[in-house]
Parts: C-alpha cells; structure tokens; sequence
C-alpha cells in the first residue's frame, strides 16, 4: 500500500524537510481542501508560517477541534450564572474567561465582583479548595479526550483526600463523531495527535475507511507537521484512502490505556451540543450517577446563540473562512471578539488574524 | 524590628517613623533623603534635558528564582530611563504594603531595592508607604511604584522615527526567562529558569559613549519583542524582517514554552533589549553589548527594509509569517 512506502521512507530517514517543502510548493495536482482537526496543529501551522509553504492548490481548513470555540453560548451563560451565586469561585483557563455567553463573559461577570480564577492546572484548584473549606471551587472543566483524564485524576485526588468542595461543570467532548459531521468536501485530515496519544489511532482507521480519505497523525513542531501534510497531500493527491502515524514517538494504536481507564471510572458518554454544528450523540462526556456530587449541572446545556451576523458555525465546520465573516476585524477582534474562535489562541479566526491571511 | 506589618505602620506615627528609620532609611541612606523632609531637594540639571518615569510593580510572588519585587521596582524605571537616553539619577519608592507581611520580608525586598539601586548608579531619593488590607489574607504582599529621573544630552534622539532601511536589529539576550520564571513559580515547575530582572545601565551606556547612533531601542518587557518591533514599524513606516533562528532563548525557556503553549516572542524580561542602529555599526555594537554585564548572548536578529510596515519572520523551516502584536491579555502580570 503507499501509505507504507510514504511510512518507510520517512522512518529511514529518506524524506527529507527540503524536499518535503519542495512538493508542497510545487504541487500541480488536483485541488484539495484538507483539513487540520486539532487547535494545536491550527497554531503550529501559523507559527512555522506553513501556509506560505504551500501551492496554490491546497487550502487547509481548520476544524472542530479547539475546545474553547466549540462550547456553546448556554454552558458560558451557566458559568456566569454560578458566579454569581454566594459562596461560588469559578476556576478556569484563560481563553474561557473572555469567551461571549449569550449576555457578557466571565471577564464581565469577574468585573462585577464574581470570584473568577485563571489557573494553568486544575490541580491549582484543589490547592484553593484545601485552603477555603467553607467556599464551593467549581472547574470550567472544558476539553477532549486530552483533558478528561487530567480531570480525572484530580477527582480521583479529591475522593481519597476527602475534598469536598468541589465541582465540575463540564463541556467535555470527544473528537471522532465530530470529525464525520464535517466531513464533507474535505480531501484529508490531519488527525489530532494529541487525541491520538491518549485515545489511540483505530478511531482513525476506521474513519478513513469509511469516509474514504486519508488520514495522518501528525506531531506538533514545524517539521512534523510539514512531514504530514506531504503525506497528505502524496494521498489525497491521487485520492487515495490510508492511515498514517507520523507521530508514533508519542501515539500508539490503542492509545494510553491507564488514562482512558481513569476517564472511564468517572465519566460516561452522552449527547453534547458543539457550537455550529447542533447535538452530536454520544460526543460528550459526562460524570457518572456515582460521582455526581462532583458536578454543577452539566448535562443538557445545549442551546447556542449566535450574535446576528457572526459566522462561527460556518468557520467551526470548515465551510467559510474567517475572512468571509462580515463582521472579521471589523466589528470581531482580539480585543472585542464576538465568536469564540476569536477568543482562543486554537481558534480559526484568531490564527487568521494574527497571520492575516 | 521583627513582626508583621499592621494598620499602625501605615497612621503616621511612631510605628511609621520606626519602619522608616529601622527599614528604609537604613538602606537607602543618601545626602538627599536624608533630611527626611517633605520632598527631596535636587542640584540643578546642569544644562541638560530631564527624563522622568515612573512604573508600579504588583507581581506575585514578591520572591521568585532570580529575583524580587524589590529588584525589579529598581531595574524596571532604571531601564525605562536609560531607554529615553537618559543616565539614570533618582528614584523615588512608593510602598502599599498588606496587613500580615513579614517585616523580615519587607527588609529583604527593601535591601534588594538598595543592592541593585547601588549596582545602577541611582539614589532612592524618597518615598512614602500606606498599608492597606491584604487581597488574599493567606498571602499578603505589597507593591511598590518607582518613579525616576534621568539626565539626558541635549543632542541625544532616540525614537522609531529615526529607523532607515537597511538598519539592524538587535536583542541583548534570551528572551522569555522573567516571563517563565514567573510563571513557573506561580505554578510550582521546578526548573533552572532564573528572571533576568537586572540593570541596563553599563550595556547603554557603553552603547551611548561609543558614538554609536542608535535609532531606537526598548526593554523588552511586557507584550514581548513581537509587540516593540511593531511599534517600531508602525511609527516608521518601515519593514522589519526577523529570522527565527538568529533569536536567543535558553534551551529550559524553549522547552517550557513548549509545554505550555506560549511564543518566547510575546513573553516579557525585564533584563533585555532591543536596539535599531545602522548597519554598519552592528559588529562594533554587538561586542560592546556582548562585553558588558547581562549582553553575553547578544545576537543580531534580524534587518529593516523598505518594503511596505510590517513585520515578518523567516521561520526555522522555511516558511514566512507576520509576527502580529500581542492580541488580547491571557497571561498573569508578570511584573
Ligand atoms: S470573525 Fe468573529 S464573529 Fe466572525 S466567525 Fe470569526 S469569531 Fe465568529
């Protein structure tokens, strides 16, 4: 099969960078629109400046796969909510906070004397929980399959520390079911390899034999990446189907078997509404009846407003660019953005704009 | 004098005068401040022009690897001085200290404050100190806002506005470390990863004395060099190109940065600069800058052109991006 020739020859060290860049530049085949899942490889690609690397004939489009841009406005509006109850601190990371609900942000909320923290782990939660008994710290638990078992662990903390006073409010997702609704008139996935690493790749495998196109795993630096899009564009060029792993240092085929245990003793699967793109069975991920004292009212946050005119849904499923929105830096910005995908250093539109492309 | 600070160290009266006589006079201790008067009477400037800044410093924790509050509030206004062309002279000290600090603390911060005021050639002049109740009563803290005044040449111009084409661009070291350092201990890493807080003083004015013409130069402090080097398009009306692997960051920086997501490029230091100055006069500038204290790994990263204002970056493998400036805040006070 050629993805093994592809797999081969960058394994023995035959695939060189330059001639990797060289073919991405020069390439006069047919026209592909290939898509980058994961947020992460979203940011790689604009700082290593890729996309001036590429011919004329291949776009990359971003997709779902930044957790911040696809949490619907009702789950921000419930965040709000609880801040301002007596005795609540919410506790998130930062993207979050400035992330519009369907009235104000947390930013907002934090501004009106809600006690809002930004932390870069949630462990730093338990730390304030320990220190304040008498106060509910509840997470902004937002994230894929990357981030449940770090949340895992620290409830699994929390119950043999016998802490309390703590709750999840959760928007978590999983990311395959996801990758199928946006499936359409994409050539070639650059599969998340973050997710990859704690999920495995045979949801991939799978994927691509069903959907027909190719997928690979990618890595994050400038290399890896520009590794996997020539192989994406060498399959997807002659419209071929294949699974490659080119992030294998990190990713196994079944994934991080511990992590995936952890999740699974705390969570269950259910039904979960990603922004612009409506309720997707089984994607989201839910603590279990047994842990339930852990969660702030998580299930059924499912509704999503839209500012009039803001074209996020379109952007989120890859079916407009960031610079067809009308309101794309003139009334959206960094500063003031009006969709989440402004808001997260993941996000389509902020990438756009920081690039300018 | 041992304890903790409380509400009487802040009423002006006795417990007032014993801080300031037991901490802060005993530091600072200099002909100007001496008389412990209402303001501090200075000689006269001597024909030249005054440079006067002033800054406030809130970071948390007030200790961190590399460095202090203290430390910082001295290198912060001694920098942004030197940054106008100034050398340095006075400084004044303005605390708010938190109901609960540790008095051994405030001493330790206040003879950091004295160390590296000693190091910059500049006297702490006066100041003043209210207490306040403490944010977070399991840590209390203090700021402090540093003001300074600097003497400038009549001659000396030093603005964007003076960058040509063909200009080069230099940075005095590794970018990221006060950034990381910070953040770092706000999170409890462990890593090497020291501030760089330090004084600029010999490195500029080294620079200055060498009859070099500096066009523009900056401390590299929050919004990062990405931020400076736009702003140094936009008032030029010129473009600056960068090569990504001509820019110094520590190997510990890099991998810290990579773990957490974030671009050296928008971190701040407090110890590092960036200086425009024409093409020709690079090498001899880069051995000044590399000989003096805090230059060692000074590096040339990058050239102005006539190209239409913006700034791009040549990447480590090839490709071209523009280096926007600092979008939106996301990250902790760093200083
Ligand atoms: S520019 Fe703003 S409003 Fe438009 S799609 Fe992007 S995030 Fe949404």
């Amino acid at each position: 099969m050629r993805s093994c020739a592809l797999w081969k020859s960058y394994r023995s060290g035959v695939m060189k960078l330059s001639d990797a860049a060289e073919y991405l530049k020069e390439y006069k085949g047919r026209e592909l629109r290939l898509m980058e899942v994961c947020g992460t490889h979203t940011a790689g690609i604009v700082q290593n400046g890729i996309p001036s690397m590429l011919s004329e004939r291949i776009r990359l489009i971003s997709g779902p796969g930044c957790p911040v841009c696809v949490t619907v406005t009702e789950y921000i509006d419930r965040l709000i909510a609880l801040s301002h109850e007596p005795g609540n601190v919410i506790v998130s990371f930062g993207d979050l906070l400035r992330v519009p609900g369907s009235a104000g942000s947390l930013n907002q909320a934090r501004a009106q004397g809600a006690d809002i923290r930004f932390v870069y782990s949630p462990s730093e939660m338990l730390t304030f929980a320990k220190k304040d008994r008498y106060r509910t710290f509840i997470f902004a638990a937002v994230g894929f399959e990357t981030t449940a078992p770090v949340f895992a662990s620290m409830l699994s903390q929390a119950e043999e520390e016998g802490i309390d006073n703590i709750r999840l409010l959760t928007s978590l997702k999983t990311m395959p079911k996801a990758i199928r609704r946006v499936s359409d008139g994409i050539d070639g996935f650059l599969a998340p390899g973050h997710v990859a690493v704690i999920a495995g790749t045979d949801a991939y495998k799978r994927l691509s034999e069903e959907l027909g196109v190719p997928f690979v795993v990618s890595g994050f630096t400038g290399k890896e990446l520009t590794a996997a899009l020539y192989a994406l564009v060498r399959l997807a060029g002659k419209e071929e189907a294949g699974f490659l792993n080119l992030y294998p240092r990190a990713v196994k085929s079944g994934g991080n078997g511990k992590a995936r245990a952890a999740v699974r003793s705390f969570f269950e699967a259910g039904d979960a509404a990603w922004r612009g793109m409506g309720l997707i069975q089984g994607s989201g991920l839910y603590l279990r009846e047994k842990y339930i004292k852990y969660d702030a009212g998580s299930r059924n946050l499912d509704m999503d407003r839209n500012v009039k005119g803001c074209r996020c849904s379109e952007v989120i499923t890859g079916k407009c660019d960031p610079g067809d929105c009308p309101l794309f830096f003139t009334k959206c910005t960094p500063e003031h953005p009006v969709g989440a995908c402004m808001v997260s250093q993941e996000g389509a539109c902020f990438n756009c704009m920081k690039n300018r492309i | 004098m041992d304890g903790i600070i409380d509400k009487t160290h802040g009423a002006g009266g006795s417990a007032t005068a014993e801080l300031i006589r037991d901490i802060f006079r005993e530091a600072f201790s200099n002909d100007y401040l001496e008389p412990l008067s209402d303001s501090a009477v200075l000689p006269p400037a001597d024909g030249k022009k005054i440079a006067f800044t002033t800054d406030s410093y809130v970071v948390k924790p007030v200790f961190f690897p590399g460095g202090d509050i203290g430390r910082l509030a001295v290198c912060g206004t001694v920098n942004d001085l030197l940054m106008s062309g100034a050398v340095p002279a006075y400084i004044t000290a303005g605390y708010i200290l938190e109901e609960g600090l540790d008095i051994q603390d405030l001493k330790k911060i206040v003879c950091s404050m004295a160390d590296t005021a000693r190091e910059s050639g500049v006297k702490i002049v006066t100041g003043d100190t209210k207490v306040v109740e403490p944010a977070d009563p399991g840590e209390p803290g203090l700021m402090i806002n540093t003001s300074g005044i600097g003497f400038v040449d009549i001659s000396t111009d030093i603005s964007p506005a003076n960058i040509r084409p063909g200009d080069a661009v230099l940075v005095s070291g590794c970018l990221g470390d006060h950034h990381a350092a910070i953040l770092g201990s706000r999170m409890s890493i462990k890593n090497n990863i020291l501030s760089d807080a330090a004084p600029l003083v010999c490195m500029v004015s080294g620079l200055i004395g060498s009859g070099i013409c500096i066009h523009a130069m900056r401390d590299i402090t929050r919004g990062g060099l990405a931020t400076i080097l736009n702003e140094f398009s936009s008032s030029s009306g010129l473009h600056i190109r960068i090569e990504e692997t001509a820019i110094p960051v520590s190997e510990e920086v890099r991998g810290f940065c990579g773990i957490l997501g974030l671009d050296p490029l928008y971190m701040g230091n407090e110890g590092k600069c960036v200086f425009v100055l024409p093409e020709e006069d690079q090498d001899k500038a880069l051995d000044i800058i590399r000989r003096s204290p805090y230059g060692e790994k000074a590096e040339v990263i990058g050239k102005v052109t006539s190209d239409p204002a913006d700034v791009t970056m040549r990447t480590a493998i090839g490709g071209v991006k523009i280096v926007s400036p600092l979008y939106g805040e996301g990250l902790p006070r760093i200083c």
